[in-house]
């Protein structure tokens, strides 16, 4: 059964939104999928708080629309729960990078099988206008009008110190490469995060300064965490610099969810082996 | 009540914990119900640690002001507790003690190297240098051994065998016919009604004194078929907890009063959103970090109203092991029939306090079941009904979108600021309380002990049951305890408190929590009994403070 992806709900986003890019790649991998064999019923979204967050509102599958910061708790419950469940979480940069930023280099650290993906707009849309961790630094928002005095961290470097198997940086005016860079994190057996760069139409709109700085990474080993590293370093999301799009770093390594065996019981047998803990206690 | 306690005292990082759950299988063997306390500084090694077991011919749980026997491990303990008992029978370790005005001693260290023993049998020599003082056969002492330190069971006996043979008996502890029961700690019992509700997983941040749960879960996760976490703090287990549930695991998860601050958006989460999720939160003296190691019970209001916004939730308070068992299995049967949040509130003294439990007489509570969605037509998550419940499907059903929402939320999920339908859904949540009550009706949610009748009545809540219950054996009173303090249980606690007259609230909390509820229902304490140091009430002290609020 083909179902209607996008549910009734109206969508809010300003005009020009880089998050419109982002539902429709979301939308045709989806639809991929389930043209491939794969099962909808088996996906879910995990979203924060923010405008990123709405797509639990458009996209019609399976989501929790959880809290700020917390989308990387709720999916690695979900999927230690349920580890046939394929878990896609949406985060903002203030969610991800900000008010959950111990989560996310957790879920790195324990390479958990979900999907990251970050609406890195580098700014708070949805509270109208603040820096979040990733503006650069002098940035003029509502909270710091006379700009920021701290520099953004660089969420690429982070992952690759937090042990993420899968980095990826990605940019809503390439749909394509976005597409793939987000079907390949799914894929991946692990914690894939992919970083997104996309503009804030209404605060910080940062198209030009993106248009003519990305480059594509080609021809590179992205087995090779050093030449990661050095990847990574070369925009700090600060200076100006080339800014590379791409796939930085992946390897295999065992999942936490392959480490959590589930290990139910039937009940009769729970039942005699609390009688047993009872017995050997006398 | 034939009744005996002993104290076993030593430098935290001396096994007291292990070596007074040892002294506690010797009376048990020998026919009594047994309560054993531990008191510790939050502290690994160094400071003064000690644990109070007390035998009785009848259930207790509550350690007393007498000590009849002390075990010392150190000078500190002689030089601390042996001037507060002048009858009591001393065994010592000779090594440590130097300045002992009486009792016998034995030379542990001598003892283990006779014996080509390690340094970590040391403790069975005082156990059975105890065992002789106290008269305690062999034949007991051998078959705890056996059953109690399985490893290197050989060794330990030798050193305690050699022990026991280097001392006199002083005050034999006659046996008293009888089985031996389950000694069991509070958290012990928690986890195993957990598991006998259908627990899936138990996800928790250690946290004083609601570790022991997560250790004991995790120690027999394999055994049990669950599922145990350590995450990285308080927020992630909540959230971790409800992701988990919210894929069709009964979860759990635990923590104490600080970690319990860092998961309120997890609550108030739960309650939007609908998702069942058993909280337990043992309580220790605060506020704050305040003193880890001790119990309290200041968290009462925090739990009945922990979270932004309104929505019903379970709460109850066991006051020891086998209320704790069967209600944790009632707190995931009912968060789950009713999609809420459900709280077990304890506290260090039941937590960590071991008591006696016979397994077979633990009764039982009603195990209602979830509301699993038909599979008719299309699948709407809250799905309005008559009693508020709406049908739970899982992702990962067939042909079902499930879509959970911490916002406000139309019947399939999706995010609404429509003022009527905002109305209608809180409606649709606080039917849902109105069932819970209902439903509760069928449950024992209030506890009288006592004397039924007596119109002086001692009002209390959670482990400070124990001491009030012996307090009103000696003076015929009556006890009455809610075990469910959220919903509040309004008719079954004024049939308890029919024809009372002096109504008495016994609390370990500054400002008479449970009283100040009991006022919001319309039931006034004519007093309060607060205690508020970190130690359980004794029931000597209890009744001495009892004897001032009566006749004054």
């Amino acid at each position: 059964m083909t179902r209607n992806l996008i549910t009734p709900a109206q969508n809010t986003w300003c005009p020009g939104c880089g998050n419109f890019a982002l539902q429709h790649t979301l939308k045709d991998i989806l639809a991929g999928l389930e043209k491939e064999g794969r099962s909808l019923d088996d996906m879910v979204l995990v979203t924060g708080i923010g405008c990123h967050a709405k797509m639990a509102d458009y996209l019609a599958i399976n989501s929790v629309y959880t809290l700020h910061g917390r989308t990387i708790p709720v999916a690695t419950g979900i999927k230690l729960s349920n580890p046939k469940l394929t878990v896609i979480c949406c985060a903002g940069d203030g969610d991800a990078y900000a008010e959950g930023l111990d989560h996310l280099i957790f879920a790195a650290k324990r390479n958990i099988d979900i999907t990251m993906i970050v609406h890195n707009n580098r700014v708070y849309g949805l509270t109208t206008g603040q820096y979040t961790p990733t503006s650069p630094l002098g940035f003029r928002g509502k909270s710091t009008p006379a700009g920021t005095t701290e520099y953004p961290f660089n969420p690429l470097e982070l992952m690759l110190a937090g042990g993420a198997t899968y980095i990826a940086r990605g940019y809503t005016k390439k749909m394509p490469q976005l597409a793939q860079l987000i079907d390949q994190g799914i894929t991946h057996k692990g914690f894939a995060f992919i970083d997104v760069l996309q503009i804030c139409a209404s605060f910080f709109n940062m198209t030009d300064y993106y248009q003519s700085r990305v480059y594509d990474l080609a021809g590179y080993d992205t087995a090779d965490f050093e030449k990661a590293c050095a990847k990574a370093r070369e925009w700090d999301y600060n200076r100006d610099a080339p800014i590379a799009l791409g796939v930085f770093y992946e390897r295999a390594l065992p999942t936490f969810d392959d480490r959590y065996p589930t290990r139910d019981l039937a009940p009769d047998d729970r039942e005699r082996r609390i009688r047993d803990l009872f017995e050997a206690a006398k | 009540m034939k009744e005996v306690s002993v104290l076993v005292g030593g430098r935290a990082g001396d096994g007291i914990n292990n070596a007074g759950a040892m002294v506690a299988q010797l009376f048990n063997h020998l026919g009594y119900y047994v309560y054993m306390y531990t008191d510790y500084p939050s502290l690994i090694r160094g400071g003064h640690n000690f644990a109070l077991i007390r035998a009785a011919d009848t259930p207790i749980g509550a350690y007393n002001d007498r000590i009849d026997y002390l075990v010392a491990l150190n000078q500190e303990t002689i030089t601390l507790h042996l001037p507060h008992c002048p009858e009591c029978t001393v065994v010592a370790n000779a090594d440590q003690v130097k300045s002992l005005p009486r009792g016998q001693t034995v030379s542990v260290n001598a003892i283990i190297k006779e014996e080509s023993a390690p340094p970590i049998t040391g403790n069975s020599a005082m156990i059975g240098a105890f065992a002789k003082s106290a008269g305690i056969s062999w034949e007991i002492v051998g078959e705890v051994f056996h059953r109690h330190m399985p490893k290197a069971a050989d060794e330990n006996i030798r050193v305690a065998k050699k022990a026991y043979d280097q001392v006199q008996t002083a005050r034999p502890v006659p046996a008293i016919p009888g089985p031996a029961h389950s000694l069991l700690s509070g958290n012990e019992a928690i986890g195993l009604g957990l598991v006998a509700g259908g627990l899936s997983a138990y996800i928790a941040y250690p946290m004083t004194p609601a570790s022991t749960l997560l250790h004991f879960l995790a120690g027999n996760a394999e055994r049990l078929g669950i599922t145990v976490i350590h995450p990285e703090n308080e927020i992630a287990v909540i959230l971790m907890g409800l992701g988990s549930a919210t894929a069709g695991a009964k979860t759990a998860v635990g923590t104490s009063g600080g970690g319990f601050c860092l998961m309120t958006e997890g609550v108030s989460f739960a309650g939007m959103a609908e998702i069942p999720i058993v909280i337990v939160v043992s309580q220790r003296t605060g506020p704050s970090t305040g003193l880890p190691t001790y119990t309290g019970q200041a968290d009462l209001q925090f739990v009945l109203h922990a979270g932004q916004g309104e929505f019903p939730r379970l709460v109850v308070a066991p006051a020891d092991p086998g209320e704790a068992y069967l209600w944790s299995a009632a707190a995931i049967h009912l968060s789950w029939k009713y999609q809420i949040p459900a709280f077990v509130l304890a506290d260090k003294t039941l937590s960590e306090g071991t008591y006696s439990v016979d397994y077979d007489r633990l009764g039982s509570l009603p195990a209602p079941t979830p509301v699993l969605w038909d599979g008719e037509g299309s699948y709407r998550r809250y799905r309005d009904t008559a009693e508020g419940i709406s049908p739970l499907a899982f992702p990962g059903r067939k042909d079902a979108v499930v879509k959970v929402n911490s916002y406000a939320h139309d019947e399939d999920g999706v995010t609404t600021e429509d003022a009527a339908l905002v109305t209608r859904t809180t409606e649709k949540r606080r039917r849902k309380e109105a069932q819970l009550r209902e439903e509760l009706g069928q449950y024992p949610c209030v506890s009288v002990q006592g004397t039924s009748d007596a119109t002086t009545a001692l009002l209390c809540w959670g482990s400070v049951h124990n001491a009030c219950d012996e307090v009103a054996a000696q003076r015929g009173l009556r006890v009455i305890q809610p075990v469910v303090l959220s919903p509040f249980p309004d008719q079954q606690f004024s049939a308890a408190c029919r024809g009372v007259k002096h109504l008495i609230a016994v609390e370990e909390n500054a400002t008479g929590q449970l009283a100040a509820l009991a006022r919001e229902h319309g039931v006034g304490a004519e007093a309060t009994i607060l205690k508020y140091d970190g130690r359980p009430f004794t029931p000597e002290e209890l009744a001495r403070r009892v004897q001032e609020v009566i006749a004054p």
